[in-house]
């Protein structure tokens, strides 16, 4: 057993960490605790945030941050990702098949139909932002039936297994460039275990922003949008669903799906350029995925792909572009522990600054005397 | 859902990893070795770099000993100290400097001189002096390459032309071993000169940075300085020239920290508060541990 140092500070802690549990609990006598399922599926999309910015699928994990940090979206990725760290990395997982998601959304504004058909599903994009009022006082009776009636009044499809990605059929046509042989297959940066540096390979950039700040990373890409960059996208293709995972088996090393993850993804076909090996001029492609359903994420993601690829090709000509400032800029468990942080105490670093100006203006002083 | 962890928090590979770059640290003095930071239960920028070093080093015959702003009672260090209490069970942590055998600090070294066998680890907001001049990291790598600091001494002398004074106040830029200049963390000047030749290794770890790196013992480091303009260290005199004195201890040789008093007006406190409860210790006869 340890010999432990204790003084003041530790009771000003305790302190402190009381009454944020007392407001947790506020509500007092006719207060009922949150579930984790309640979270998780109720605020499904806080949930998906979280598991995205936190960089780990768990959306139990996630509900509980969640819980924990009283929806402050910033504290629970943060408590995510903690967590991460406490695990080891078992495996890497090969190149898993976007095109066997099992879709729940599926939309392309680049042409009116696509192979596999456009499939609306669930969106807040056509919604009027009325405030619904009736659900401010729900009876739990009504809110347990509406599932049910919507399950029952759904005709059973059987959907296919796969689902043709419309970037594929721009590739067939030669609208855009097809993988080069040597990029196929190649190994993907590990962000979680090399430091970034610059310049920074593509992958690494994808999977920076992959569980960067949604915010962060809407402001970059908003810049490019409006102004400060020449993006112009067209989403290709903007699919949610669950992405089987697929693992090789321990013993036959044979691919086996181990779970599903929801995610989002997003490919934008943006201006055409110049092959740099004499070939035709083709469209070019910028690419975005998170987990989770976060579509305002994927599509900031994506166009910042491009932006950063233009950037690298031909050195950065605003902010979007630039990796080292993109890339430092978006991560949210970064900026807001920088940022919190000015509230410690900086005591000794601002005596010394006193000591500086005091000088200074002593020498000013004399100068002038 | 429960979360059992390993001692030190941290997997073992991320531990190893924080090791592997500590070395490849003190083998290139002053290099910014970049790793890949893990995050930790604590913001980013509360000492995750410092953290990190600590957890990957520390075993069950270590005494750890926190400090912030020189003091051990303060908010941040009592967090960093009982997470590492909670997380590395069977360790022992002290507020007196002669007990430890590993020391995280932000913003001080402490006033009494290190031993051979202690290691100092330092929490680092800023690694690269060279960011007051040079926003992208990229250039910056080359010019610590090619040891180009003349955009550093340009902004020191701008400050002589400006202001007389050169008015970096802490994060003093400071060459070691006579090539890579490091930011020496948030420390006052008045530390800087601990860092040459100092029997003990100092290790310095910024989480958000991503970098790590070293002024192993016995190694040269020099503030940069000018041959007309001496570096000099933060002044204590009062208004006719005396050297003030800690109100507390009474000692006139240490970094004090400046306080408005309702009754007494300013007064002033040593800012090392071991330090301070030594010298009170001493004249007291009560000095066995501080010797």
């Amino acid at each position: 057993m340890g010999y432990v140092a204790i003084k003041g500070g530790s009771r000003a802690i305790q302190g402190a960490a009381n009454v944020t549990e007392a407001l947790r609990a506020a509500e007092g006598e006719q207060g009922v605790p949150l579930t984790i399922s309640t979270i998780k599926n109720q605020l499904r999309l806080l949930t998906s945030r979280i598991v995205s910015e936190g960089g780990l699928y768990h959306p139990e994990l996630a509900a509980l941050a969640i819980k924990q940090s009283q929806g402050d979206t910033l504290e629970a990725a943060f408590a995510l990702r903690a967590y991460r760290s406490t695990k080891p990395r078992l495996l890497e997982t090969p190149v898993q098949d976007a095109s066997k998601m099992r879709i729940i959304r599926r939309i392309s504004s680049a042409f009116k139909d696509i192979s596999g058909g456009q499939m609306l599903g669930s969106t807040h994009d056509y919604a009027l932002r009325l405030m619904r009022m009736e659900l401010a006082d729900e009876s739990p009776e009504h809110f347990r039936n509406i599932a049910k009636k919507f399950m029952q009044s759904t005709p059973e499809i059987a959907l296919p297994d796969s689902f043709p990605k419309v970037v594929d059929a721009l590739r067939e046509e030669g609208l855009l460039a097809n993988f080069s042989a040597d990029r196929v297959g190649h190994d993907a940066f590990d962000i979680t275990r090399e430091p970034l540096s610059f310049p920074a390979p593509r992958s690494a950039g994808l999977a920076t922003m992959a569980r960067a700040e949604t915010g962060s990373l809407l402001a970059l890409a908003y810049s490019n949008m409006r102004g400060y960059g020449d993006v112009h996208p067209t989403i290709a293709e903007l699919r949610i669903g669950y992405l089987p995972v697929m693992l090789p088996h321990m013993v036959t090393g044979e691919l086996v799906e181990a779970g599903e993850v929801l995610m989002t993804e997003c490919e934008v076909v943006a201006m055409y350029e110049d092959d740099a090996n004499g070939g035709k001029p083709t469209f070019t492609l910028g690419y975005g995925a998170c987990f989770g359903h976060n579509e305002v994420k994927a599509i900031s993601m994506a166009i910042l792909d491009r932006a950063l690829q233009k950037g690298m090709a031909d050195g950065p000509s605003n902010p979007s572009e630039d990796s080292e400032f993109v890339l430092l800029h978006i991560d949210g468990v970064d900026s807001m522990g920088f940022a919190s942080h000015y509230k410690m105490p900086h005591y000794v670093t601002f005596q010394s600054d006193m000591d500086r100006l005091r000088t200074t203006q002593k020498k000013h002083q004399e100068g002038r005397s | 859902m429960s979360a059992g962890y390993n001692f030190g928090f941290m997997d073992e590979h991320a531990k190893k990893e924080i090791r592997r770059a500590i070395l490849k640290a003190i083998a290139i003095p002053g290099y910014q070795v970049p790793y890949s930071s893990r995050e930790m239960p604590m913001g980013r920028g509360f000492g995750t770099g410092g953290l990190q070093l600590t957890l990957s080093l520390i075993g069950e015959n270590d005494t750890l000993k926190v400090i912030d702003q020189g003091a051990d009672d303060s908010v941040n260090a009592v967090n960093l100290r009982q997470f590492i209490e909670m997380t590395c069970p069977g360790v022992d942590t002290t507020t007196y400097l002669s007990e430890a055998t590993l020391i995280q600090s932000r913003h001080r070294i402490p006033e009494v001189a290190l031993k051979p066998e202690q290691v100092l680890i330092l929490q680092v907001p800023y690694p690269d002096p060279l960011i007051v001049v040079e926003p992208s990291e990229d250039k910056r790598k080359m010019m610590h390459g090619e040891a180009d600091y003349a955009r550093l001494l340009v902004k020191l002398y701008e400050d002589i032309v400006k202001f007389d004074e050169i008015t970096i106040s802490h994060r003093y830029p400071t060459r070691i071993n006579r090539h890579y200049v490091i930011d020496p963390s948030p420390i006052p000047r008045w530390d800087v000169p601990k860092l040459n030749h100092s029997p003990a290794l100092i290790l310095f770890g910024a989480g958000r940075e991503k970098k790590i790196y070293a002024v192993p013992p016995h190694t040269l480091a020099e503030p940069l300085a000018f041959d007309d303009v001496p570096f000099r260290v933060e002044d204590f005199s009062d208004e006719i020239g005396n050297r003030r004195a800690c109100v507390r201890c009474g000692s006139r040789e240490s970094f004090l920290d400046e306080f408005t008093d309702e009754t007494a007006g300013k007064v002033y406190q040593c800012s090392d508060s071991d330090y301070c409860d030594g010298q009170l210790a001493k004249q007291s006869g009560k000095e066995a541990v501080y010797a």
